[in-house]
């Protein structure tokens, strides 16, 4: 479980993130949900510890991650698996050699040992012979397939996705959702997901946090969303035609 | 002052969370392949040329039929270990090697490949830059022996071509009241210049921020700064060991 305590964060006098907490839960799939520019991308580089809070903590299973030392922010990093919003794959490397990057750098595992991994992974993610391509040579979807396959390499107890689905087509969407969802219960781990896709909170949002202009408004699940009283959710849930039909 | 400051806790921060040593030693030998040997082409064009047009303009502002031909060629050598080859061959790597690396760091930065890397756990300064300072540290006083030798050879030939001195006295005045000294200079020389272009060109790249415009400003930011930095520091170390 991670929790979020009081997180205040502000960027040239500007607030961004007004005092939010709140709890990710282990083994569901967590949501932060919003529009653009409402802080969704700062809160989770604050939780990462890519950015760190003026105000608050984030505590791992109760370890103060932000206020811990050094030590203890690389035994926690080295916990998290992260799939980034243009998936970051290193361009210099081919998939096999990207996917395990982490195993390489963390681990003394043998090299059989590791491609027995790294292939388990690549077909976990639906990936197959494609070892040797280069980032340059496959698909914004199997980008973010690597990126899911390179995260999860080192079973990770935390993964974080930022916009999985940004730059897909609703069905590649999907798929990558599903699979985001598979992992999370195969593995029991904490997920959380920023997203804006409103068919993502429908499809996995077993958790949803919605946050408006730096502040988190609403908490809840896909199952309670449509029933929010909430105007400024309804305005982000009711946004599209297709979402006013079925209301 | 505030960004002297930032630059010397970035470098700092190259030396805290490393990785074992083995991770180093395999980035460092990558890294010296695409610093030094992929510098040999250019390194040996400017040289070989930079050689030749010193030999014909030093023998053409030597005309007196007091000073004997071999002077030329001690002049050649002189210049050449003495300045040419350590600075303007410093110049050149800069605009090669210092803009490769923080175009490579700054389109890492700009793509998330650095963030992952924090996120994995990893220093990413320690973990992308030691390898490219060690490795440039290694290479370039490489290149400045190799361009020393290829700038004198490039005179040397261009004597025999055009007949301004007899080969003879080309390697006479080569030879002549030789100071070993000299060469210990253009090396510590080196030894300075690849530091400060590694170091200046990877911090610029690292703190890019910003989209492809800004990848390409930090590129001639890299350069330019470690232009001056390269001129600042051959004064300072002319003053210090030679005057």
């Amino acid at each position: 479980m991670i929790e979020a305590v009081n997180i205040e964060k502000s960027f040239d006098g500007k607030e961004v993130l007004k005092g939010i907490s709140a709890t990710f839960e282990k083994g569901k799939t967590n949501l932060i949900i919003g529009s653009s520019g409402t802080g969704k991308s700062v809160l989770l580089k604050n939780i990462v510890g890519l950015v760190h809070p003026d105000e608050g903590y984030v505590l791992y299973d109760g370890r103060d991650f932000t206020n811990g030392d050094k030590q203890l922010q690389t035994q926690i990093r080295r916990e998290i698996g992260m799939l980034f919003q243009g998936s970051a794959l290193f361009d210099s490397k081919n998939v096999e050699e990207n996917v395990m990057f982490p195993m390489d750098v963390l681990t003394d595992t043998p090299f059989e040992e590791k491609l027995e991994r790294v292939n388990f992974c690549l077909e976990r993610v639906g990936l197959e012979n494609v070892n040797s391509k280069m980032p340059s040579e496959i698909s914004g979807g199997m980008k973010k397939r690597v990126g899911i396959a390179r995260a999860i390499v080192n079973n990770p107890n935390y993964l974080f996705c930022d916009e999985p689905n940004s730059g897909l087509d609703p069905q590649t969407s999907i798929t990558i959702d599903e699979l985001i969802a598979e992992i999370t219960h195969e593995y029991n781990i904490t997920t959380v997901v920023v997203t804006h896709d409103m068919n993502s909170v429908i499809e996995i949002g077993q958790k949803v946090i919605f946050l408006y202009q730096g502040n988190k408004l609403w908490e809840g699940s896909n199952e309670n969303i449509t029933q929010s009283e909430v105007k400024e959710l309804n305005d982000f849930v009711f946004a599209n035609r297709m979402m006013k039909l079925i209301k | 002052m505030q960004k002297l400051g930032k630059f010397i806790l970035f470098m700092g921060t190259l030396f805290t969370r490393r990785e074992n040593f083995g991770t180093y030693v395999k980035l460092t030998i990558d890294e010296c392949i695409k610093v030094g040997y992929n510098s040999l082409f250019i390194v040996t064009i400017v040289s070989v040329f930079m050689g030749a047009v010193v030999t014909v303009q030093t023998a053409y502002n030597l005309v007196s039929p007091f000073i004997p031909d071999y002077v030329i060629s001690l002049v050649v050598r002189d210049m050449t270990v003495l300045e040419l080859s350590p600075t303007i061959i410093a110049i050149v790597y800069a605009g090669k090697v210092g803009s490769n690396i923080a175009g490579e760091l700054g389109t890492m930065r700009i793509t998330e490949q650095i963030d992952a890397l924090e996120v994995m756990g990893i220093n990413a300064s320690s973990y992308l830059v030691l390898p490219k300072i060690i490795a440039s540290m290694i290479m370039y006083p490489m290149l400045v022996v190799l361009s020393a030798f290829l700038c004198m050879y490039g005179g040397y030939l261009t004597s025999l071509a055009t007949g301004i001195i007899s080969g003879y006295d080309y390697i006479y005045g080569i030879r002549y009241e030789f100071i070993e000294f000299n060469v210990s200079f253009a090396l510590i020389k080196a030894f300075v210049f690849s530091f400060l272009v590694a170091s200046i060109s990877a911090y610029k790249g690292f703190f890019t921020s910003g989209g492809a415009l800004e990848v390409g400003q930090a590129s001639t930011a890299a350069v330019t700064n470690s232009c001056i930095a390269i001129l600042l520091a051959d004064y300072l170390l002319a003053q210090l060991l030679l005057a």
